[in-house]
């Protein structure tokens, strides 16, 4: 490793660094940051849920945007997976079905980043014994 | 870039070592390899997350779930259902003993919830064998920051306006004391850590340098800075290995990427810090008799004026501080010192770590504001006492300290509202006891230690203390007299009056305690010859009720030193004189015929 030879170089060592450690600063505060989950049981890996979350996992970080992206289990849209929960900062959870590499790409440009809402939503039309 | 899709944070503190957590490190290393996953999750051993009650404890992020009591055998369920499936296993989640609902965020756990983790910032989150990742938590950003922009005066000044106050147990003001140290003229200063930490039951200085031993080095450096030190010094106990082997890997790590050593930061500062070992005696807790043992001579107090800041290591000023005020100065610096006094009380500012131990349910390290109540630190962080029974006292200040009882549960926990309650704050250990406790006993344990530990200068306290001990011994053995109570209060007196050291002059304060708030338990051993808690073995007593006895003979076969006799068909009879009140025939009788008085 090189040495730090001034507090410029200190200060380019912990903003190279800090990627790494992002993930655990982003987890403890969820909610101040965008929450992805990606239904990962076995209807959304035999529907490629894999792949989608490794390209939300690689675009986020590429474009610096702060979110944390978790698998869960099923979400009861087995017809539509791969499914995505996204919440926004201080926004109620929008769910989006059919959500492959092309669609993962809108929801970051158009949703995400613009706060505009995109197709494939799908409607919250139950309640649970939370509500 | 990183590209790691999960974490798994593993506590590899001494006590979760202890508990298995190397072996889970192996299992989960095994299985991750075994399913391909090495690219995605990442392993972290990390400090002490403080809630040792429920260690071993592994938590997975992003998930942010927070699983307690982990065995090696629950790894491959943690990884099948959690990590590939997204799923959480709900039985090793904690389970809120009230609602009785499982939590998976730790900081819905009333153990958290009224914590701040300033010095334990980075324990329970970055791996502390990794220089990068505390540089990623702005580690030595408050080093390079004095070194570039503030001149060593400004440096103590904001030290000072903080208000932080020493965190070894007397409370002195930190800022000031490196103010005396930088003001005193010399060819050689020297700065040193005193991570001797002796008390029984306590491990706050411990976790800070398994957890987190950058945040040290980075303070010793700024104080070398402010002080006009190049070289530094940890004395720590031989017996922390762990913390030990932390340190020196620190040490290398700082030295490789230019941060200790020479020229630091091309500012020409120059500052280097060894370790020293220390023999663990007790009495090198204190700063004179600390630096006699880094000399190479016997750990033994000498008086004060001079004191260290003006002569100390070799004669040179020193500036001797502990592990948790350390840990506090980068923090401080790089938030600054309003944000600092903004935390605590009046007079005492910012967090301060304890050691919660004893008969309370969540037994672990916490972190609380100063100002936080005995009660809120009892039952809402440590969730009462264990099994439902009464709290009798909690112990403050180690050996050193006092005793307090449940008149003094709202006592906001501060330097001084602690010495007003007739203890004190001490380095952190904090000890609960319950209704079965014998104030008494607990006394001449504390009493033992003191003596075990004292360096033997001092006649008060090394004869002081012993005749101390003798009598309290006597006492628990039901041979004490009523005059002995006051035996006690004088030759305390004496002890703490004339005494050199903070050792011998507070060895005392737990006999003067317990009189002070259980002279009701004192007067039970001397007048009735009874322990009220039904702990002194001499003063129980075995009595067979004549009306429940069957005369089966199974207390007379099973007695060991023959004390009990009767006829078969008979009430049996023990004879007091030859019991030794082991309690085996209590245990044996089938008809509940023995009694405990």
């Amino acid at each position: 490793m090189t040495k730090i030879k001034s507090l410029a170089d200190l200060k380019k060592i912990r903003d190279e660094v800090q990627s790494k450690i992002k993930l655990r600063e982003n987890s403890d505060h969820p909610e101040q940051t965008v929450q992805i989950k990606v239904g990962m049981a076995t209807c959304g890996i035999a529907s490629g849920a894999k792949e989608t979350m490794n390209y939300f996992v690689e675009e986020l970080e590429q474009q610096a945007i702060d979110a944390v992206v978790t698998q869960t289990g099923c979400m009861g849209y087995c017809y539509a997976e791969p499914t995505v929960e996204i919440t926004l900062p201080g926004k109620e959870p929008v769910v989006f079905g059919y959500v492959n590499k092309s669609k993962a790409e809108e929801i970051i440009e158009v949703y995400i980043k613009r706060g505009k809402l995109v197709d494939g939503i799908i409607p919250v039309n139950f309640k649970t014994i939370d509500e | 870039m990183s590209d790691y899709k999960m974490h798994l944070l593993i506590c590899s503190g001494t006590g979760c070592k202890a508990s298995e957590s190397e072996d889970i490190i192996n299992s989960f290393t095994s299985l991750i390899d075994e399913f391909g996953l090495e690219d995605e999750v990442q392993i972290v051993r990390t400090g002490c997350f403080g809630f040792c009650e429920k260690g071993p404890i592994v938590k997975v992020l992003p998930d942010n779930t927070f699983y307690v009591r982990v065995s090696p055998g629950d790894t491959e369920e943690i990884l099948k259902e959690h990590i590939v499936k997204g799923r959480t296993v709900q039985r090793l989640l904690y389970t809120d003993p009230v609602t009785n609902e499982n939590i998976s965020d730790s900081k819905g756990i009333e153990f958290y919830k009224k914590q701040i983790r300033i010095a334990l910032r980075n324990c329970g989150f970055i791996n502390p064998e990794n220089i990068e990742e505390y540089i990623a938590r702005d580690g030595y950003m408050a080093l390079g920051k004095c070194l570039a922009e503030f001149t060593p005066e400004e440096t103590i000044q904001e030290i000072k306006e903080s208000g932080l106050r020493g965190r070894g147990g007397g409370g002195f003001p930190t800022g000031l004391k490196w103010e005396i140290t930088r003001k005193s003229e010399a060819d050689q200063k020297y700065v040193v850590c005193n991570a001797d930490e002796g008390d029984p039951g306590a491990f706050m200085d411990r976790s800070i340098l398994e957890g987190d031993p950058h945040s040290v080095l980075e303070a010793m450096a700024i104080c070398g800075y402010c002080i006009g030190a190049d070289k530094g010094l940890v004395y720590i106990r031989a017996e922390y290995p762990l913390a030990i082997e932390r340190l020196k890997t620190a040490i290398k790590q700082a030295r490789e990427y230019g941060l200790l050593g020479n020229d630091i930061m091309g500012t020409r500062f120059n500052f280097d810090i060894e370790l020293r070992y220390g023999a663990g005696a007790f009495v090198c807790g204190e700063e004179t008799a600390l630096i006699h043992s880094m000399e190479g001579l016997r750990g033994e107090p000498t008086f004060k004026p001079p004191f260290p800041s003006v002569s100390g290591y070799m004669g040179k000023p020193t500036n001797v501080n502990n592990v948790e005020t350390f840990a506090n100065i980068p923090v401080i610096l790089n938030k600054g010192a309003n944000w600092f006094n903004k935390i605590g009380t009046e007079k005492s500012k910012g967090t301060k770590v304890f050691a919660l131990a004893g008969k309370i349910n969540n037994v672990g390290l916490i972190e609380v504001p100063m100002g936080t109540t005995l009660r809120e630190v009892i039952y809402d962080i440590g969730g009462g006492i264990k099994n439902g029974k009464e709290f009798k006292s909690v112990q403050t200040g180690g050996p050193s300290g006092g005793c307090l009882t449940k008149d003094f549960l709202d006592t906001p926990i501060d330097y001084d509202n602690l010495i007003a309650a007739g203890s004190m704050m001490g380095s952190g250990g904090m000890i609960v006891m319950d209704e079965d406790d014998c104030m008494v006993s607990i006394a001449r344990f504390y009493l033992e230690f003191t003596l075990e530990e004292s360096c033997g200068k001092c006649t008060p306290c090394r004869v002081g203390n012993k005749r101390l001990h003798e009598i309290l011994d006597k006492i628990t053995k039901g041979k004490g007299e009523v005059e002995d109570i006051e035996r006690l209060r004088v030759l305390s007196s004496v002890i703490k009056d004339a005494s050199l050291c903070g050792l011998g002059q507070s060895s005392p304060n737990p006999v003067l305690s317990t009189i002070a708030n259980f002279e009701n338990e004192y007067l039970a051993h001397v007048n009735d010859g009874k322990c009220p808690a039904g702990q002194c073995k001499a003063l129980l007593k075995y009595e067979i009720a004549e009306d429940l006895c069957t005369g089966c003979t199974l207390c007379f076969r099973n007695c060991p030193v023959g004390a009990i006799t009767g006829e078969r068909r008979q009430p049996h009879f023990i004879d007091q004189s030859i019991c030794i009140k082991c309690g085996v025939c209590f245990e044996k009788c089938k008809f509940d015929a023995i009694t405990l008085t």
